[in-house]
């Protein structure tokens, strides 16, 4: 088999230069002003260029939700988002779910409470899709929470434990998302 | 990715412009439309596809994401996002096959960014297509060859097939549309034109590089389904490797007028076996007219794939097909509406 790629190699596509773009990234209610080649996807702004690596890159493709954080409080997943697109809009990453003084979210809190992880590496996806799957209305019974969540993949199937949490953390989801409102 | 242009769309026209007449009227045309961008940023990232611009269309969504139902029927903006097209109530109660061919596919994340436009617009998912070392896909080389032809071809179409190209049209919305007979309003450089949904994608016969009838800079800006006796009694069987978040080996949109047991009209669309959306015309005939039992349907579904024609891996699609038809059909009949 011929595995020589035409394509990798073109010398049209590697002639090509790069663009830069001046954005700014409202990114748990703090601004960032960043210039960024075009191509960085919000996932990559995150956490090649603000720091923030809680996010977490599981397969670059949207494939797998580790990438999942709230874009004006919809669950997306920032690998198949430009950053240049998400300019202007409120960004909510797993480390804006907590508060200042470092209490845990409700949902995190309950990931611990009912060893929802073993590796971690989804968890923070799974969270972030988890606070928008209850606050969507989708967490009332376990087949509702199974189908909701089934774009985050967990390799260390933690699976059961991860809808427990959800279904514990519902109510203080609803209920602290009801006072953010009011 | 390849180094490419970023630009922000202000409204349609400058955006049509900015893609517009330039462009060459396919899909490695050097200017492409950002929406949800799950499809093309997936590619961008595997070489698939290398525009050397992007015209960003989502500042448009306040103007083309309307949900408008009246007893006409439904139009619903391109740029309006699968998962609030799904979830709309009118849109479960009265075109459930509309709903459920949305909530069915991908994941709650994927329908949150992908639009309505950008979801009937998406690519095949065949491995070969969408990995660029293997240098024969008709598709991205015309002249090259198909390397799924004799290759791993489980996933790849039985219906709608040529000797150039196998690969299955993966989407599932597109299904309902078909199924409903929706209309799809273009907007380009020499201005509007509606088309029934259709005709909007072509048979891959000897130029599977061409997939629509998209002109260059052409734009899908929204879509109408008109109302009918069939919207009503409608839904989606999805048959999967998984119970969620995967495309269909197998799928079946169906739409019924069902009048004391016999069917006074029928629609039939057909996912995970066809290389465009497919309208199952051949079985809606057998069923008209009659009694919506078993040994109809299955009659209806043996028209359906009469003229499949498998390869090494999918010979399994016909059958398993067939089935998942009856199972549309028989769950229809048995709907509260």
């Amino acid at each position: 088999m011929d595995t020589f790629s035409p394509v990798k190699t073109s010398p049209e596509l590697r002639r090509r230069k790069a663009t830069t773009i001046d954005i700014v990234l409202s990114i748990n209610s703090r601004d960032y002003h960043l210039d960024l080649d075009s191509r960085v996807t919000l996932l990559d702004a995150l956490r090649e260029h603000v720091g923030l690596t809680g996010s977490k890159k599981g397969c670059d493709h949207g494939q797998c939700g580790a990438c999942t954080v709230h874009l004006d409080g919809k669950r997306v997943l920032s690998c198949l988002t430009l950053a240049a697109s998400a300019a202007g809009k409120a960004i909510t990453t797993i480390e804006g779910l907590s508060q200042e003084d470092g209490l845990l979210h409700p949902m995190q809190q309950a990931f611990l409470e009912h060893d929802a992880l073993q590796c971690g590496y989804c968890t923070p996806g799974q969270i972030m899709s988890a606070v928008a799957c209850v606050t969507e209305g989708h967490a009332d019974t376990d087949d509702d929470i199974r189908e909701y969540m089934s774009g985050n993949l967990c390799r260390c199937a933690a699976y059961p434990n991860i809808v427990e949490a959800i279904k514990h953390a519902r109510d203080a989801v609803l209920d602290s998302a009801k006072e953010h409102r009011s | 990715m390849r180094p490419f242009a970023y630009e922000r769309a202000k409204d349609l026209t400058s955006a049509i412009a900015a893609a517009g007449p330039a462009n060459r009227p396919s899909l490695d045309a050097p200017i492409h439309y950002l929406a949800g961008g799950t499809t093309l940023l997936d590619l961008m990232k595997l070489d698939v596809m290398v525009p050397e611009g992007i015209v960003d269309i989502n500042p448009l969504s306040p103007s083309l994401s309307e949900i408008r139902i009246d007893e006409d029927g439904a139009s619903l903006g391109a740029l309006a996002r699968m998962s609030d097209v799904a979830h709309h109530p009118e849109i479960e109660r009265g075109y459930p096959v509309v709903s459920q061919t949305l909530k069915l596919a991908a994941s709650a994340q994927l329908r949150n960014m992908a639009t309505l436009g950008g979801n009937v617009l998406q690519r095949t998912r065949c491995a070969y297509f969408r990995d660029v070392s293997w240098k024969a896909c008709n598709k991205r080389d015309p002249g090259s060859g198909c390397a799924a032809l004799d290759g791993c071809n489980r996933m790849h179409a039985v219906l709608g097939v040529s000797d150039h190209c196998i690969a299955t049209y993966p989407g599932d919305f597109a299904q309902a549309l078909i199924a409903l007979d929706a209309i799809v309003h273009l907007n380009g450089p020499t201005g509007q034109r509606d088309i029934s949904f259709h005709a909007l994608h072509r048979l891959p016969g000897d130029t599977p590089h061409v997939e629509t009838v998209l002109s260059a800079g052409e734009i899908i800006s929204g879509f109408r389904i008109p109302a009918s006796r069939v919207a009503r009694r409608s839904l989606y069987v999805k048959v999967r490797d998984r119970e969620s978040y995967e495309f269909a080996v197998t799928s079946a949109a169906v739409a019924l007028d069902l009048q004391d047991g016999r069917v006074a009209d029928v629609r039939i669309a057909l996912g995970g076996v066809a290389t465009v959306p497919w309208r199952a015309r051949e079985a809606e005939v057998i069923l008209r007219g009659g009694l919506l039992d078993e040994a109809n349907a299955r009659r209806a579904a043996e028209a359906a794939f009469a003229m499949a024609e498998i390869r090494g891996d999918n010979q399994y699609k016909p059958e398993l097909g067939r089935r998942t038809l009856v199972r549309a059909l028989m769950q229809a009949a048995q709907m509260e509406v």
